[in-house]
């Protein structure tokens, strides 16, 4: 059973879970974007597709 | 010369690579993780720290992963610096910020568990200092590359500061050993096994595996965009001379 109930910590507990998420999906948005962007550049710049996944 | 594999001496060989196993390490982050939640969300609370006990399971993988990045970034500087290896470049460039980024989390949730916990968001204890000493150099790593319009000198003076910041590598990890600090002690990775209930360790455990393929996925993803971004600035090197 899940123990969501945090009581009196709940203000320091709930704040270090939406930090890490905010964290990783800042991790992953500018990872998969600078991958995205310069492959797009490249292709551009080359007017090739040899790899076309970011 | 130490031998490379294949996939990471050679360019295409890694993009080949990659591009299956970065989102391949994404799937298995995200079990991990959605295990790891699960078995900290139904653990009990700790007798002494209560609930902020799930703190731990989000806080220390991010203290593990802000030393081991630091240790890919500084192995990587080596190859780049010794061997001149562009990939090695590229994987401690990309490095770079997902350190700083788990560093910064590292310092932010602890800060968070050390509140209730301590009763002070911040104390210069010596493993606290010499973590904020580690943000540092991620910082300051990422900043001297960019300050640097030269490449070539970019990449040699960012992997001499790396090389240089691994000597604070140990002295995190070794801080709550060799001075009384407030942080506790070695818990998982102590001498004669980890001091910890295993209602605690698995989710802890589980969290780390999840932190560490991410990593991976999200380093492979970077050293890719890298690569492109090498490659695209080739390109327009060679259009401007054509």
């Amino acid at each position: 059973m899940l123990h969501l109930e945090t009581g009196k910590y709940a203000a320091f507990i709930w704040p270090a879970y939406a930090i890490t998420a905010a964290v990783f999906a800042g991790m992953i948005v500018s990872s998969l974007g600078y991958a995205r962007r310069w492959r797009k550049k490249t292709e551009a710049l080359t007017d090739h597709r040899a790899d076309p996944q970011p | 010369m130490i031998p490379a594999p294949a996939f990471l001496s050679n360019p295409e060989r890694f993009m080949a690579f990659s591009r299956w196993a970065a989102p391949g390490l994404a799937l298995i982050a995200t079990a991990l993780g959605l295990a790891g939640l699960w078995f900290g969300w139904t653990a009990p609370d700790d007798y002494q720290q209560g609930a902020t006990v799930r703190i731990m399971f989000i806080h220390v993988p991010a203290a593990w992963m802000s030393l081991f990045v630091y240790a890919c970034l500084g192995g990587a500087s080596f190859l780049a610096l010794v061997f001149r290896h562009a990939l090695a470049d590229a994987a401690a460039q990309a490095a770079a910020p997902l350190g700083a980024a788990f560093t910064g989390l590292a310092l932010a949730t602890g800060s968070l568990w050390g509140r209730p916990m301590w009763g002070t968001w911040w104390v210069w204890d010596a493993r606290l200092t010499s973590v904020l000493v580690l943000f540092l150099f991620y910082l300051a790593y990422m900043a001297l590359r960019a300050s640097l319009d030269d490449e070539v000198k970019a990449a040699r003076a960012g992997a001499i500061l790396a090389l240089v910041g691994l000597v604070n590598v140990p002295i995190v990890h070794w801080s709550v050993d060799w001075w009384n600090t407030l942080h506790q002690g070695t818990t998982v990775f102590a001498k004669g096994g980890p001091r910890m209930s295993a209602v605690f360790l698995t989710p802890l455990l589980l969290m780390g595996l999840c932190y560490m393929a991410a990593f991976g996925a999200l380093w492979l993803t970077r050293i890719r965009g890298e690569v492109w971004k090498r490659r695209a600035e080739a390109a327009a090197l060679r259009a401007a001379r054509a």
